[in-house]
């Protein structure tokens, strides 16, 4: 078991990093560790705890800007923007139904190093799009900052960008500037009912294609949907859109949205509690949830991929995957992400979906498998020679010597 | 001009003959032009203050162009500069005399549009509005709009990662791409993203939109398309003063209002204006909102009512609501041709473009009225009141002696002071030259190394675009150097478990 260091403040993380720097040591980054168990597995010398650093240091809801040290818990900022009528509007995912942890943990920290988003990421972008400032130390052991804490800034390169979806691989962030934005005052799902996946995937490309202003289209086989316990829809496929905003215009594009999707099938309603419910699982894969007690009498440990592909291309990859191996999929961001359940296997179907994207587009990432299988295979999207050589360069021009989280996206990385 | 560049390499300036037929072998016909005279347009971009003729501009029509001639460049250590329409207004597109000018305008082509997907794949050269224009049929728009929207391209956006008035609803361009085709120094062909979102790895997409073509050559880029909303509505609102105005503005987000558009101007910008178009602007207020808010009928009309109780406990001292389309037009002509206007009263003026907290406006607004007696030039003000992005207008004479020394002057006070109210140095123009020596009033040399070393991933020789963005040019070999004491450093009394 690796030693754990429970830095004070940035300071101490500087020191920390250059410590090991100097030991030839290398650091895994952790916050709360809700996401620990992706990626490849870490085999590092020394655990930096970056949750002892934490505290909102800046709210300004009416610049609509939020500081936070970075091992804030995500659930402390979500209430105290909720009291303010605002959220995060990239509508982080929770992994722990997932991954098998505890509900509601994880840090703004590493909230953006995953680049988490849900639903809304359709509409809202990711965690990328609302990260506006840093401070960081790199892998040599240096502070840095980039960004600023305004939500319109091109002064120098857009590092924060860099820093959302690395993994912690580039540096450890020791405090975060967001952008926040106002809550919806009120919400509404329509339903369709019964659709195969192609021609739902053609419901919600229409409903994207309309002026409805969509914040939410997934859909759901039959034997994923009944894990999310709607009623009326039992035993039947829902293909669900969702309407935020304003009241009166909720209710319009609620009446323009029904008369566009009739045709398509029979229709039913999900108000605002049930349709936060029902997103709230759609964002936390709940269907493929590892407590699924209820359900299965073992809990649910099938390997899980997160496909991000062409909307209009979803159909076609979950059927070709599907042609391959037994496989459980649903669909989010109108077709665009496909989580994907396949039975164990050594290489947790690997093969077969990389065929699959090669296909159509996009890339694939191992959301849970035994570490094993994870520390065999790539995780994240294995990368053609010259993308593969500049990722090299970019993660040596933070951390020359691999010290942070090495490893834990591609090897040698 | 007091602006220094990198120190031209007298090596490469004599053998220019020689590269330029080697530049011809590669670009064939008429995309090599090395004749001083027609090298003239391409010597400055939209920060015309600073001109300088490239030892050679080169147009490509194709990757395998773009490739051969950066590898070809990258292979004799010859700087290169890309450019798009040249509208920049940070000197982004500002040549090097010993440096070639690789102009984008022949990548004009729209290579797909897909509705189903909604986006769009274009060249670089491709203007910003000319991709709304192949999908407004459609319904469809590309939501990032800066002002010179008609010229400026896609490409330029992207190394600029450019706004406009609407990107506080509706993002910068950063938040509206999918995936490009990069080339990077070497010649290497990159393809970043795709159809899909997000990456599957380092976020490349992110870095290299407003990397000001520090980092690599786009040439094709795949844009995301947006619904055009049902109806947009503006209102028209007046305050005795810019402290109510920023109040009302404040207020509106409070209430979780997110307008599509929402801009301020100050008495001098109102007057240029109102003089220039006739837009209706009253002109017995200090500042003046456009706020536009859109969507289906049912929100808008229901925000517009609350947009109007709200400007009215800021006691506001003149109120419209645009009635019809062409009615919403004419109060964003004004706005719109502010630039223009204020060039109507003064021979010259330097437009700048810093952001702030909003709560700071009236400090800066006042700190800027003291800074104008100072140098004794006039300024005017637009703003994206919304996201807090200013455009201070300094109006000056190039034609008098000392003027443009004092009009710069001034814009880096004001720049500072942005930075020094807790905001930035540049909201959507970009830093280029005009800003770069000012980095370090934002950025400690330990960040902007980073940022370097960043660059040294993309470009290890230094060749593409030096001399914009960063004030000290390092050796990526210099910045690689690590200090490691091994055995030195303490472990520190950091808690252990």
């Amino acid at each position: 078991m690796a030693d754990t260091v429970r830095p004070r403040d940035a300071k101490d993380v500087e020191a920390a990093v250059q410590w090991a720097l100097a030991e030839g040591k290398t650091v895994e980054i952790v916050g709360h560790g809700s996401k620990r168990a992706i990626g490849r597995p870490a085999q590092t010398d020394v655990t930096l705890d970056l949750s002892t650093l934490t505290g909102v240091t800046l709210y300004e809801p009416e610049e609509l800007v939020l500081s936070a040290k970075a091992g804030t818990p995500l659930a402390e900022i979500e209430a105290l923007l909720a009291a303010n009528g605002q959220q995060l509007a990239f509508e982080p995912m929770d992994y722990a139904g997932i991954l098998g942890g505890v509900a509601g943990r994880g840090t703004i920290g590493g909230a953006l190093a995953a680049n988490v988003s849900g639903p809304r990421r359709i509409k809202a972008g990711a965690a990328r799009d609302h990260f506006l400032g840093f401070s960081a130390v790199s892998g040599r052991g240096e502070t840095f900052k980039s960004g600023g804490r305004v939500v319109k800034n091109v002064t120098g390169y857009d590092l924060c960008k860099l820093i959302a979806g690395s993994w912690g691989t580039l540096a450890a962030t020791t405090e975060v500037t967001i952008k926040v934005l106002p809550r919806p005052e009120t919400e509404h799902t329509l339903l369709i009912l019964g659709l195969e996946p192609a021609r739902a995937v053609e419901a919600m490309t229409f409903a994207m294609g309309s002026s409805c202003d969509v914040s939410g289209a997934a859909h759901l086989p039959a034997e994923v949907a009944g894990h999310i316990a709607a009623d009326e829809t039992a035993g039947r496929a829902v293909t669900a859109l969702r309407l935020e905003g304003f009241s009166p215009s909720v209710a319009e594009r609620t009446r323009t949205l029904e008369a566009l999707m009739k045709p398509f099938g029979e229709l039913a309603t999900a108000e605002a509690p049930r349709s936060r419910a029902f997103w709230t699982a759609v964002r936390d894969v709940t269907p493929f949830a590892a407590d699924r007690s209820n359900l299965s009498p073992r809990q649910d440990e099938r390997p899980l991929w997160r496909v991000s592909t062409a909307p209009s291309r979803g159909a076609e990859l979950a059927a070709m995957i599907a042609k391959g191996a037994p496989a459980q999929t649903f669909y989010d961001w109108a077709g665009g992400l496909i989580w994907v359940a396949l039975g164990a296997s050594d290489d947790a179907g690997a093969a077969l979906v990389r065929h699959a994207v090669a296909a159509t587009g996009g890339h694939a990432t191992l959301i849970r498998a035994p570490a094993a299988v994870r520390a065999a295979i790539d995780v994240f999207a294995p990368q053609d020679g010259a993308v593969a050589a500049l990722t090299k360069r970019v993660k040596e021009s933070f951390d020359p010597k691999r010290v942070l989280n090495p490893g834990r996206m591609w090897a040698g990385v | 001009m007091s602006l220094a560049m990198p120190a031209p390499d007298q090596a490469v300036l004599a053998r220019r003959e020689r590269i330029v037929a080697a530049l011809r072998a590669i670009v064939p016909g008429e995309g090599v032009i090395a004749a001083e005279r027609e090298m003239r347009p391409y010597e400055s971009d939209g920060l015309t203050a600073y001109r300088q003729l490239p030892m050679v501009v080169v147009l490509p029509e194709t990757t395998a162009q773009v490739s051969r001639v950066l590898a070809f460049c990258h292979g004799e250590g010859i700087k290169v500069v890309p450019r798009g329409a040249g509208t920049s207004l940070s000197g982004g597109a500002l040549p090097l005399t010993d440096g070639v000018l690789l102009g984008m305008a022949k990548f004009n082509r729209i290579r797909e549009i897909d509705l189903a997907n909604r986006l769009a794949v274009v060249e670089p050269g491709v203007t910003n509005l000319a991709v709304t224009e192949a999908v407004e049929h459609a319904g469809f728009y590309y939501a990032p709009d800066p002002s010179s929207q008609i010229a400026c391209t896609i490409g330029g956006n992207v190394a600029e990662n450019a706004g406009g008035v609407h990107c506080l609803k509706y993002g910068m361009t950063t938040n509206n791409l999918l995936g490009c085709e990069l080339v990077l120094m070497t010649g290497e062909v990159v393809r970043v993203g795709g159809k899909h979102l997000d990456a599957g790895g380092y976020d490349l997409l992110g870095i290299i939109t407003g990397s000001e073509g520090l980092l690599g050559v786009v040439t094709e880029i795949t844009v995301r398309l947006l619904k055009k909303p049902d109806c947009a509505r503006a209102v028209l609102v007046g305050f005795a003063s810019s402290e109510d105005a920023g109040e009302c503005v404040a207020k509106i987000i409070g209430a979780g209002i997110i307008p599509g558009g929402m801009e301020m101007m100050d008495r001098p910008a109102i007057h240029a204006a109102e003089q220039f178009v006739h837009a209706g602007y009253p002109l017995d207020v200090e500042a003046l909102l456009i706020i536009e808010v859109d969507g289906p009928r049912a929100e808008v009309d229901h925000l517009v009512a609350r947009v109007e109780a709200i400007a009215k406990s800021c006691r506001a001292s003149a109120s419209r609501v645009s009635t019809s389309e062409q009615e919403r037009l004419l109060f964003w002509a004004g706005r719109k041709a502010a630039f223009p206007a204020v060039g109507r009263i003064s021979p010259d003026y330097y437009c700048m473009d810093g952001t702030i907290p909003r709560a700071r406006l009236p400090q800066v607004l006042k700190r800027m009225r003291e800074l104008s007696e100072t140098y004794g030039l006039a300024v005017a003000n637009v703003f994206h009141a919304g996201d807090g992005n200013l455009h201070p207008l300094i109006l000056y004479d190039a034609n008098k002696p000392g003027e443009l020394e004092r009009a710069e002057k001034f814009g880096a006070d004001i720049l500072k002071l942005c930075v020094e109210v807790g905001g930035v140095l540049t909201g959507e123009h970009g830093v280029g030259v005009e800003k770069r020596d000012l980095m370090p009033a934002m950025f400690s040399e330990a960040d902007l190394k980073q940022q370097q070393r960043l660059k040294c991933a993309f470009d290890d020789k230094g060749l593409l675009n030096p001399g914009k963005v960063f004030p000290t040019l390092h050796r990526c070999a210099e910045l690689g150097r690590m200090h490691v004491h091994a055995g030195r450093v303490a472990f520190p009394d950091i808690p252990r478990f």
